[in-house]
């Protein structure tokens, strides 16, 4: 499907990494956005209420996060694609509403442009903690999908994707993006060929059923007569709580993860690069894996053979490219803006080292620092 | 003549302990929405956790969020901005809307945002057990005041016609036919509105206070409320422990 036409036509553009988000959620259809302002992600609410001007968009500055992503939840009901950015003391605030919008099966885009925690930390530094919140963060026991973009050009097209994927999947998708990715600028090719994917309706059909073949209800809007019942307590097919049977609990929460783990095999996306005949295995995501691209590179001079997994997608996990690439190498080195986060989840897919490179100083990961840690481990 | 109710209502028991006064006031929001002969399926029906979020979740027979603790007003703000032909009422309790929610319902305020809010007010946390809020009388016991609770209840009706609500009333389900009226204006005014529906517990607050009964619960409610045009007669003193109803802003 082509792309809508309020969004920048094909042609070449030199924007930040926040810019082309905004730019990409509008190219999605996004025409909701509640917001809060927070350092480093704050570009993305700025570009997107001045461009709904242009739009018919309806921009909420709301009064905190807990009310944007609640918002966010609300309007989705109520027919809209959706979008809420933040940062980590945000994205910590939304966490019990995202629980409640994988139950609730509903469709929303959550930007996390992450800084350096915990806490308030250092808010215009780069981090990349996040990883494990996002999958984790709310309580209770569910399934995600988040992006990590590398680029600029990726940041535009991941958040068309999750606006995709949110609306397949009926599910909150993340972009975990980094303040180094939010504030670079680069040049980035807009395509005029987009794939724009709308939630499926079916009048009558119960809004969380579980008779369709992915597991996938459809999903009705407020005021169509549905009569619709939206709870975040356990609820069978027609939306009634159930809070005490066994039997609803154990097949919803079983449904809520296994619709994406049963489809984790089209949603995972990665690259790989010089994996053939490779000695040892880099798996890095997000700014870290352009220094490691760029070291590996510049290593061929020295004779050494690194392959590199490039993560585009961090939830769900990919088990399986890791699996496999780690039978073929005797040591898997992982550089992250974390203390260990993707490097802990590669361990359990292996049998092999696995050597994880936490660097955690505000800082981005230089390709020298990832050159030396190779060496070392030779 | 007898009105067909049943219409408005999915067709299951009602989840609350008997003298429950938030059945009075479920009646009262459906016959106020009768009486101006609102179609129910443009509405939608926003509530949060407690008693008084499950009011309109599952009994109303229209479309219904019933949100996290607290957040009831923001979720119903994203879907009002975003289709403005929906009629919005937020329906839930006074610890949902004022103690955890407060801050959305001080923004929604100040937005002006095209919202009716109606506050059941049972004056204690009562799906925990049975703890004080804001709205608890003085020296009233709960299950956290267990030697009487030492602040007065937050004057929520008082405060919002001062921020310039343009209409804000309150009432208690002993008041049936004003609590109607009140709600009915309400539902007329266009921007923010606000109705407290004083309600009664007697299973959580009227067993700690010597008002086990439904009708003891009542009877202080009685006892207690006083309308707006008496109460400007009375000295603070006298006026300690009363409940000062009737409408704080109208139109």
């Amino acid at each position: 499907m082509a792309m809508n036409k309020h969004s920048l036509p094909p042609g070449r553009y030199y924007l930040s990494g926040n810019e082309a988000i905004a730019e990409g959620a509008i190219a999605a259809g996004c025409n909701y956005y509640g917001g809060y302002p927070i350092t480093p992600s704050t570009e993305i609410m700025e570009r997107i209420e001045e461009r709904f001007f242009e739009t018919g968009g309806v921009f909420m500055q709301m009064e905190d996060e807990l009310a944007s992503i609640g918002s966010v939840i609300g309007a989705s009901w109520a027919g809209a694609k959706a979008m809420t950015a933040t940062s980590g003391p945000g994205f910590s605030l939304m966490q019990e509403s995202i629980g409640y919008a994988v139950i609730t099966e509903t469709p929303i885009v959550i930007v996390n442009v992450q800084r350096a925690g915990p806490s308030t930390g250092q808010a215009t530094r780069v981090g990349g903690g996040d990883i494990m919140q996002a999958k984790w963060g709310s309580h209770g026991d569910y399934q995600v999908i988040a992006f990590c973009p590398w680029s600029v050009q990726e940041a535009y097209e991941m958040t068309i994707r999750a606006f995709n994927l949110a609306e397949t999947y009926r599910v909150p998708v993340f972009l975990l993006t980094e303040e180094a990715i939010g504030h670079l600028r680069e040049r980035i090719e807009i395509s005029g060929d987009i794939e724009i994917v709308n939630r499926k309706k079916r009048p009558g059909a119960p809004p969380f059923g579980t008779k369709e073949d992915d597991g996938i209800p459809p999903m009705p809007i407020f005021g169509e007569g549905e009569k619709l019942l939206i709870t975040g307590s356990t609820h069978d097919e027609r939306g009634f709580r159930q809070v005490s049977s066994p039997t609803v609990q154990a097949k919803l929460t079983a449904r809520l993860s296994n619709k994406i783990l049963d489809h984790q095999e089209k949603i995972i996306e990665f690259e790989t690069y010089d994996t053939e005949g490779m000695d040892m295995l880099v798996v890095a995501y997000g700014f870290t894996a352009r220094s490691a691209r760029y070291a590996i590179e510049q290593m061929k001079a020295e004779g050494k053979k690194f392959g590199l997994l490039r993560l585009k997608i961090l939830w769900p996990f990919a088990d399986r490219i890791v699996h496999d690439l780690g039978t073929r190498v005797k040591k898997i080195f992982v550089p992250e803006m974390n203390r260990g986060q993707v490097a802990g989840e590669v361990m359990k897919y292996v049998g092999c080292d696995v050597v994880s490179f936490a660097q955690t100083d505000g800082e981005v990961i230089h390709p020298h620092t990832i050159m030396e840690q190779l060496r070392r481990l030779g | 003549m007898a009105r067909d109710m049943a219409k408005y209502l999915r067709n299951k028991p009602t989840q609350f302990c008997a003298g429950c006064g938030h059945g009075i006031l479920l009646g009262a929001i459906l016959r106020a929405i009768d009486e101006l002969g609102i179609d129910i399926d443009d509405m939608l029906f926003v509530s949060g956790i407690g008693c008084g979020g499950w009011i309109p979740s599952p009994n109303f027979n229209g479309d219904t969020l019933h949100t996290p603790h607290g957040r009831a007003i923001a979720f119903a703000t994203g879907a009002k901005m975003f289709n403005p032909k929906l009629k919005v009422m937020v329906i839930s309790g006074d610890g949902d809307l004022l103690d955890i929610g407060g801050n959305h319902l001080i923004h929604a305020v100040w937005r002006n945002t095209d919202l009716t809010v109606i506050c059941a007010n049972n004056m204690l946390y009562g799906q925990t057990g049975g703890q004080f809020c804001m709205t608890t009388p003085k020296d009233m016991f709960t299950q956290t005041t267990t030697r009487g609770n030492p602040h007065a209840p937050f004057p929520i009706c008082e405060v919002l016609a001062a921020a310039g609500t343009r209409y804000v009333a309150r009432y208690a389900v002993t008041q049936p036919f004003q609590l109607i009226r009140s709600i009915k204006k309400a539902l007329q005014t266009p921007g923010f509105s606000f109705v407290e529906a004083v309600s009664t517990c007697p299973v959580q607050f009227g067993r700690r206070n010597q008002l086990e009964s439904p009708s003891a619960m009542l009877k202080f409610l009685k006892e207690r409320c006083i309308s707006r045009d008496k109460a400007r007669n009375l000295t603070a003193e006298e006026l300690q422990g009363k409940i000062i109803t009737g409408e704080f802003t109208d139109g």
